[in-house]
């Protein structure tokens, strides 16, 4: 402990003359800006200078690595993706895992988003009440959100193998085996069902945050009006809550689109492509094939980027509409 | 606790620092090596004693999943990095990342003698005369069975000659008296798919020499996923992946699940020390088509890369694993067949290898006179992938039921004409 | 009655209702679908590998029993064969060929017979392979993985910490002149899934020549925009008068940043503190882009390369997943009060 005060001294010592200089240069505003820098440097390599080169890779074809090798094509790629004898028909596009990939991310985000979300919100209203050791259980729940995506999934394909404790207990029960990971359906299901496990603790928090700041005096209020539960959690508790909600439902959306880790691991987008989504098709692409199409890779993701930033911006427009709504009332 | 961990750490750091100046002298080369079996071990006891022959290099031997030298390496050796000496499968596709070390070997002869037939898989052009590395092994693709299985279903195994079609027939029947899930797999990867293709009439290539698909691929495709509808093949192997991922068969063989595979030769150690005396196992000739009873031959190759800073050392060091007491060492402890010409006419004591083990050594080697030269063609040409990857996509949409298998046939030359074309740029 | 009094008492006065019940039946159900999961993967990692294929399997770990018969010089596996009068007898198989296994009574081993292998059993026991966990050890250089894995979280965490609070406290504390569009573009990051940038971040990290280095997995992580977002939200509380009093008294801003920004914020620095342990540990995909050197590897990515290796060696998968998972339960442990109640402060805010 000693050791650490001391090493914390050494590093305030070393840093505090490059300051005094730099508040006497730019004075005290802008001094900002030296405190905002290497988080800005850090950034600004690593993630703002990696979009624009993929800026470049989209708008470029061939198999080279280093951007400048790459032949020009414009708008080749994105023409590619988007190119489709029929579009009500999956199957006639070119690139038809692409398709799928955003058919099956658009299904799965909408319905995991809300399940979860619903889930949350339960939990978190259960969590409220009085009940015995309520930190205890927030850490039941919250403990699966430290797991790893790769870890989550391992322990699911595990108990789903045809081999597995589920199909175990089917057959002690008298039924058939299921092929758990290897039907559409079910597959399907099970990435929507173990990334809500995975997950839904973080919300839950959340939520429950939020309820606890819910003032006492208006539950009591309605109580003197002998107001039942329902219209309670109906007039008070959710309009309350939605600046909450509306967090967690950016941010689920978001992590919704962008999964690729645990499905990957649990079912390799399979069977076929069923579980294939968007941020998988694009590192299947660019990584997995011995042919690396780069270009077609940044093209998609550059529109997963843009549909990404569309879709929360009309989310926050939607929800603050509705917030406006209550307001009104 | 934190001074510990912070005194412990600055230790470190200093061992690491000293570590770094002491080997800042020394010729250091690094080999990137995957193994099925024991190949990297067997390599490493190797570069111990090159070290100890040869002191002032160093050999590093990095083993790494079979995935980084599928994934990452290329993505490395684009960006100009990379190890050394790589034991890599794509030999067309990396080719232009060797290095020749014709000019760091002791005897061109010898190479040109023992390694000649394989030597042209790794050069980047037909008139390109460079030695680029060696073959590490020879592998044929071919079935194994699961003898006691049979045995126990009081079913014959077919003769040399049987076709596809009389072997899912009686795996079928031992699969239903002995309870199996299935009766076969094959391992999921377009490189096995080519065997039993080529062997029902698939040409491969066209006149031009460019990928076609035709009749007899269709054939084949129509077949397999025949298999998988009405049961005879484990949904597993090809419907448990999304995409084109690589997986095995022999999991399931090992646990008794089918009662035949279609997988390699690589495999026999990696049979012998997991299956050990649970039940028989023997490897089988390639069971027959309209056109061919064959397999598809291949191997991991050591390659020199352009990456590395010591082509001398790294010729030295392929030269020192490449001669043949040395190959005969690797080729006895791993149970591979050896590509090395002067050894496969003399044979290869394999010490510690069972008698199942060595049976199936035998029948694979006496299965090289069935390859058919299509075969040879396919493992040599530098854009095979571009046939063998989405076949297997496509082939696992058309056995899951997200398209037919005309249409599939159809994507699959799509796909394939696309990456051609890209790769062509 | 007490003890029944005692586990229904609520901190009202009222007594339990169905609401109650249902709402602890809600808590029971969620506690069993969150950890039997992890408790069948702590069994089952427990396990030999022939016992992992068994099917049904057993909670327990059980292994086939093993006998020392004299005449032989390993020990022989131990089987229950049904005899012709109807009684069970345990032996000891000496060989198997074919369908027929020959065995002997382990007490008498010169009389042998020979049965059906379908018409004996193994005979189990209770047996926790720890050789799982002590092969990984020996096979993948785990304990480098590790110390990688610990490296990269510690020194990641504490350059996360510094320069995410840097940045939010000139964010919060500060008025200059583009401060919201840096802000926003801060934010806009969330939106970049880092799969999607995964080829050109290895191209920038390849040219700064932090390839196969712990470095290059520590750097790009540190600027973390929920960092940024969190701490600023809470600094924003921190009251601008004990800047102002600080200043007249001629502090310097690092020294203001250092002795009272810093401790101030010691919760929400906690709560990042505890998310980039838990982002570093479990960092999988950029690993996996800089590090080809097997000596570099962390423990998440040998999980998942030697995931497509071990597809059917379970038993080492299992173990492995355990392994990965037991540090950051650990800190979960001592710090889950922390967790729970940071999080939640910051979510509010």
């Amino acid at each position: 402990m000693q050791l650490a005060v001391r090493l914390c001294g050494y590093f305030f010592n070393l840093f505090e003359p490059l300051f005094r200089v730099g508040q006497r240069w730019l004075g005290l505003s802008r001094l900002g800006w030296l405190f905002v820098a290497p988080n800005l440097l850090v950034f600004g390599l690593f993630t703002f200078l990696p979009i624009l080169i993929n800026l470049v890779y989209a708008t470029t074809g061939g198999v080279k690595l280093m951007p400048l090798e790459r032949p020009f094509t414009g708008a080749e790629n994105f023409a590619i993706l988007l190119e489709c004898r029929d579009y009500f028909d999956l199957q006639s596009c070119r690139k038809d895992v692409f398709w799928r990939s955003i058919f099956n991310t658009a299904r799965f985000s909408l319905i995991q988003v809300v399940l979860m979300v619903g889930l949350s919100l339960l939990t978190a209203l259960v969590l409220n009440r009085k009940i015995i050791g309520r930190g205890f259980w927030r850490s039941v729940f919250f403990y699966p959100v430290l797991l790893s995506p790769v870890v989550v999934a391992l322990i699911w394909k595990w108990l789903l193998q045809s081999q597995g404790v589920f199909n175990a207990g089917l057959v002690a029960a008298g039924a058939a085996p299921v092929d758990w990971l290897l039907d559409a359906g079910w597959a399907f299901f099970w990435t929507v069902f173990v990334s809500i496990w995975a997950h839904m603790g973080f919300y839950t928090l959340i939520l429950l945050a939020g309820l606890q700041a819910i003032p006492k005096d208006m539950y009591e209020a309605a109580q003197l009006d002998a107001a039942r539960p329902w219209r309670t959690l109906r007039r008070i508790t959710l309009p309350l809550l939605i600046p909450n909600l509306i967090v967690v439902l950016v941010l689920a959306l978001i992590r919704a689109v962008q999964i690729f880790d645990e499905v990957f691991v649990l079912t390799g987008g399979g069977p076929g492509s069923a579980t294939t989504f968007i941020v998988q098709f694009i590192y299947q692409t660019g990584f997995a094939e011995q042919i690396h199409l780069y270009g077609l890779a940044a093209a998609a993701s550059l529109m997963l980027a843009l549909g990404l930033i569309a879709l929360t911006l009309a989310q926050l427009r939607l929800t603050r509409a509705s917030t406006a709504g209550q307001k009104a009332r | 606790m934190l001074t510990t961990i912070s005194k412990t750490g600055i230790a470190a750091a200093a061992a690491a620092m000293m570590g770094l100046s002491l080997t800042a002298h020394a010729a250091e080369i690094r080999v990137m090596c995957y193994q099925d079996g024991v190949e990297c071990e067997v390599t490493a006891a190797q570069a111990k004693r090159f070290e100890a022959a040869n002191p002032g290099t160093k050999v590093v031997i990095d083993t790494v999943p079979y995935k980084t030298i599928v994934e990452q390496l290329p993505v490395q050796l684009a960006a100009g990095q990379g190890p050394d000496i790589a034991r890599v499968t794509d030999l067309g596709g990396l080719s232009k990342y060797y290095l020749d070390v014709s000019a760091h070997v002791k005897d061109r002869a010898y190479w040109e003698t023992n390694f000649g037939a394989t030597l042209p898989w790794l050069r980047p052009s037909a008139a390109d005369k460079g030695i680029y590395g060696f073959m590490s092994q020879l592998t044929m693709t071919g079935p194994y069975v699961n003898k006691t299985l049979f045995e126990q279903a009081k079913v014959a195994l077919p003769g040399p000659k049987a076709t596809w079609d009389e072997w899912v027939e009686a795996a079928r029947k031992v699969s239903k008296a002995t309870q199996t899930p299935a009766a076969l797999a094959w391992d999921r990867s377009g490189h096995r798919f080519a065997g039993p293709a080529i062997s029902y009439g698939a040409k491969i290539f066209d006149a031009k020499g460019d990928l076609v698909l035709d009749d007899g691929y269709k054939t084949t495709v129509n077949k397999f996923v025949a298999w998988h509808k009405d049961g005879a093949m484990l949904k597993e192997v090809w419907a448990g992946s999304g995409g084109s991922s690589y997986a095995d068969s022999i999991g399931e063989f090992k646990n008794g699940r089918v009662a035949m595979v279609l997988s390699g030769s690589w495999q026999i150690n990696r049979l012998q020390k997991d299956i050990g005396n649970a039940f028989d196992w023997v490897a089988v000739p390639n069971p027959c088509g309209p056109a061919a009873c064959s397999g598809i031959p291949g191997g991991a190759a050591w390659v020199a890369l352009k990456t590395s800073k010591s082509p001398k050392e790294v010729g030295m060091f392929l030269d020192f694993i490449a001669s043949e007491a040395n190959y005969a060492e690797f080729t006895g402890k791993t149970e591979n067949i050896p590509a090395h010409a002067g050894l496969a006419k003399k044979g290869v004591p394999y010490p510690g290898a069972t008698p199942a083990a060595r049976a199936a050594l035998a029948s694979f080697s006496a299965g090289v006179a069935s390859l058919s030269p299509v075969a040879y063609q396919f493992q040599g040409y530098k854009f095979n992938r571009a046939m063998m990857l989405p076949t297997v996509a496509r082939v696992t949409q058309a056995i899951v039921g997200e398209m037919s298998n005309d249409e599939a046939m159809t994507k699959i030359g799509a796909d394939m004409a696309d990456a051609v074309k890209q790769a062509q740029k | 009655m007490r003890a029944l009094n005692f586990l229904t008492r609520t901190r009202g006065r009222q007594k339990l209702d169905w609401t109650d019940w249902l709402s602890y039946l809600y808590l029971g159900v969620g506690l069993f679908t969150l950890f039997a999961p992890i408790v069948w993967l702590l069994m089952s990692s427990l396990k030999t590998e022939s016992a992992l294929s068994q099917f049904p399997p057993s909670f327990l770990p059980y292994s086939q029993k093993t006998v020392q018969v004299a005449g032989h010089d390993k020990p022989l596996p131990l089987f229950t064969v049904r005899q012709t009068d109807g009684s069970l007898r345990e032996m000891a198989q000496v060989r198997r060929i074919g369908i027929m296994a020959t065995l002997v009574d382990p007490v008498q081993p010169q009389q042998e017979i020979r049965v059906n292998i379908n018409d004996r059993k193994p005979v189990n026991e209770l047996t926790f392979a720890w050789g799982n966990y002590t092969d990984l050890f020996a096979k993948f250089s785990f304990g480098r993985y590790l110390w990688n894995s610990v490296f990269i979280t510690v020194v990641a965490t504490l350059l996360t910490l510094l320069i995410n609070s840097m940045a939010a406290f000139a964010l919060s504390k500060y008025q200059f002149r583009g401060q919201k569009a840096v802000f926003l573009l801060i934010i806009a990051t969330l939106m970049i899934p880092p799969t999607i940038i995964l080829v050109p971040v290895f191209l920038v990290i390849n040219s700064v020549g932090l390839l196969n280095s712990l470095w290059g997995v520590i750097l790009p992580a540190i600027a973390t925009p929920t960092g940024v977002f969190l701490l600023r939200q809470y600094m924003l509380t921190i009251p601008d008068e004990l800047l102002e009093a600080a200043r007249m008294d001629h502090a310097s801003e690092w020294r203001i940043y250092w002795k009272i920004i810093l401790p101030l914020s010691a919760p929400a620095l906690a709560v990042l503190a505890i998310f980039s342990v838990m982002w570093r540990w479990n960092d999988f995909l950029l690993p996996l882009i800089v590090l080809s050197r097997s000596e570099y590897f962390t423990l998440q990515l040998a999980l998942n390369s030697f995931q497509g290796e071990l597809n059917t060696q379970w038993h080492y998968l299992l173990a492995m997943t355990v392994i990965t998972l037991v540090p950051i339960t650990l800190v979960f442990a001592f710090l889950q009060k922390y967790i729970t109640t940071g999080i939640a402060s910051a979510g509010v805010k």
